[in-house]
């Protein structure tokens, strides 16, 4: 049996007694066979020693076992590490930052505790996941939409706290900024309400998300302040019509006009789904279309293209221009989603190409509109999470396809934020595509963000995880030097493996590193025994930091 | 181009030679998503066959595990895993508890031993041998 580090066998033994008469024999994990579970499958350190690993799992089923759990491992000093439905997957899996703590997995924790088409909220626990609530609300005919990330066996609770994001409107596109109030049981197995919650009987803990007082919600993301038990999600009303309309522009530096517009008219709500570039030249797809490319390829390109795209830097030579404009391909795409009333989505539209036509040459196309909800046939055309239905289609990302014969074992994610502007997607890829070829990386094509927020963009660029340890060392210092590179660059990531987490919270470094001390006064005060999550995130409790000094 | 397997991809896109996707049987919208599951009369190993497996092994054009299957057996043997009559409970339960390619490990809490059973015996229910 593997014991966490620093704790007695005897202790160790005792602690997972306790556990077992706290949540039932059958819900610790001990064996090998079961512990082997939890390890994460894109870990980038697969099979090799440095593979964070489980000691044990205990499975609470309500919060008081949680609060059970968490004193006992306050007694033992057993470091303990909470995972929702455990498929962070690109991100760590279900598999512990500091190798041996015990996974406390909530997945049995899976009450869909209140849903409300009225005031258009849910209220979950930690192991409840999207295609639940997906399928809660559709039993119950509710008109409500959920925003959904790819993959959606993941839970909103989880995922929110990981600070994820979908594609519906912006007010619910990012996942922790459309909670509405947590419950939260401390290291020291005190359970708090936060906002409204706080008050006993409160009318309004899904409606109003702060409260009196400080609002803590946003220190128990990305972090290891406590273990959230139950969280509060806006929903979105289902709305009357779709309609989606894309821009094309000949030009390498219309992207410049294209986003500002775009953010423009975003950010005063003339369209209200989120956006999507592409580049039919370059064959960048548009994030709806990407699945289509892994199942099938890029539209073939002509033999001339080919010879265009093949070259490093390809998409600003004058060749390609020229290409481009002689052949009539438009450089640029964005395709426009709006949410609302047919004669809105119309007017909306209109007033958008108005905008757009001040860049010459551009055109317009007008894609489908729907009224909703979608039909059975329609559902199955449609890039599923814009319209909230839940998916696992973007596994299909390394999977074996018709064009892909040799799959991969998983990904890992690098995903730098930069500015929502054209200027700063041209100057990320010349860092990037120079970062590559001095660090003996394939050539990187041009590439288009993956996430957009109402002020920023976030790339996501997909290493391979495989099984061959020396690719996996490779690509783990490419990482790592891509992490440093961004931040020379002023790009920060939003969201990393546990492998990478000290090194990205490294570059969070102003004054001396002073948020991150603060980060370590907060988990010295509110855990002092270091038992939660130790590492996540960066943070690392007292008697570790020690350690590493 | 870029190859997923070999290179680094960017943003989520593997771009490949353009090659015309193989002939694919006949896709039709997957159960779960037009209308909820019912487990009304059905045996257990359908009900969680459907709430695990079918989001990626289901019918349906955006199904990863069937187009992987789709594309490894070019039609020799059916992609959808609930039309096969050759698989053993064994392997089953091995893919489900170790992975395989990108399909990650189960945990217990999630598909249970019991479960996985009846998933196992779900899908081996026309097989012509019986284990």
């Amino acid at each position: 049996m593997k014991i966490p580090p620093g704790v007695s066998p005897k202790d160790f033994a005792d602690a997972i007694q306790q556990f077992e008469e706290a949540v039932g024999k059958e819900w610790v994990f001990t064996s090998d066979q079961d512990i082997a579970l939890y390890r994460d499958a894109y870990s980038p350190f697969f099979g090799e020693p440095e593979e964070r690993v489980a000691s044990a799992a205990v499975a609470p089923d309500n919060v008081e076992q949680v609060q059970k759990v968490v004193r006992i491992a306050n007694t033992y000093k057993i470091p303990i590490y909470p995972v929702s439905t455990g498929k962070n997957l690109g991100y760590g899996g279900s598999a512990p930052a500091y190798s041996g703590s015990v996974v406390l997995d909530l997945k049995r924790m899976n009450r869909i505790l209140e849903v409300d088409e009225k005031s258009a909220y849910a209220l979950v626990e930690p192991g409840v996941s999207y295609f639940d609530l997906y399928r809660h609300i559709q039993e119950k005919g509710l008109k409500l939409w959920i925003d959904v990330p790819d993959p959606g066996w993941g839970s909103p609770v989880g995922n929110s706290l990981d600070r994820g994001g979908g594609y519906l409107m912006a007010q619910y596109r990012n996942h922790f900024d459309s909670h509405c109030g947590m419950e939260v049981v401390l290291a020291n197995g005190e359970v708090i309400r936060t906002g409204m919650g706080a008050m006993p009987g409160a009318k309004t803990w899904q409606q109003y998300k702060s409260g009196f007082g400080p609002w803590v919600d946003g220190i128990f993301s990305q972090s290891n302040f406590g273990v959230v038990t139950k969280m509060g999600f806006w929903l979105m009303p289902e709305p009357d019509s779709y309609l989606s309309g894309t821009v094309m522009v000949p030009r390498h530096d219309d992207l410049i006009p294209l986003v500002d517009t775009l953010t423009y008219l975003e950010n005063t709500r003339v369209t209200n789904g989120m956006p999507d570039l592409g580049s039919p030249l370059l064959r960048i797809p548009m994030i709806s279309e990407i699945v289509t490319y892994n199942e099938a390829g890029p539209p073939p390109p002509d033999a001339e293209l080919a010879a265009l795209l093949a070259k490093p830097g390809a998409e600003s030579s004058p060749e390609m221009q020229e290409y481009a404009l002689r052949k009539g391909v438009s450089f640029w795409s964005c395709k426009l989603s709006f949410y609302g009333a047919p004669k809105a989505n119309e007017a909306n539209w209109e007033f958008a190409k108005e905008k757009f036509s001040a860049i010459p040459g551009v055109k317009f196309v007008q894609n489908e509109s729907y009224k909703l909800p979608l039909t059975p046939e329609q559902r199955e055309k449609v890039h599923k999470p814009q319209f909230g239905i839940p998916s696992l289609a973007m596994f299909s990302i390394g999977a074996r396809t018709p064009v892909n014969p040799n799959p991969i074992n998983g990904h890992l994610w690098f995903s730098p934020i930069i500015p929502r502007t054209g200027e700063a997607i041209f100057e990320a890829n010349r860092v990037f595509a120079e970062a590559a070829r001095e660090f003996g990386l394939p050539m990187l094509s041009f590439s288009l963000p993956s996430c957009y927020w109402e002020r920023a963009f976030i790339y996501i660029f997909a290493f391979p995880v495989t099984h061959d340890v020396a690719m996996n060392k490779r690509n783990r210092a490419a990482f790592q030097k891509l992490v440093q590179r961004a931040a020379e660059h002023g790009w920060g990531e939003y969201r990393t493996a546990p492998a990478f987490q000290d090194a990205i919270m490294n570059t969070y470094a102003y004054n001396n590193h002073s948020l991150l001390r603060f980060h370590e006064t907060l988990k010295d005060a509110v855990d002092p025994n270091g038992i939660l999550s130790a590492g996540r995130y960066g943070i690392w409790p007292k008697h570790l930091r020690e350690k590493k000094a | 181009m870029r190859n997923a397997g070999m290179r680094l991809a960017i943003a989520c896109v593997c771009l490949f030679a353009a090659q015309a996707a193989g002939a694919q049987e006949q896709r039709v919208p997957s159960s779960w998503t037009t209308a909820t599951v019912s487990g009304e009369g059905q045996p257990r190993g359908y009900v969680e066959y459907q709430r695990f497996c079918s989001m990626c092994h289901g019918e349906g054009a955006d199904k990863p595990g069937t187009m992987a299957l789709d594309a490894k057996y070019k039609g020799a043997i059916p992609a959808l895993l609930d039309k096969r009559t050759d698989l053993m409970p064994g392997l089953i339960k091995l893919y489900v508890r170790n992975g395989i390619t990108v399909m990650p490990t189960f945990r217990k809490t999630e598909i249970s031993d019991a479960d996985l059973n009846a998933i196992a015996a779900y899908l081996t229910r026309n097989n012509k041998s019986k284990p």
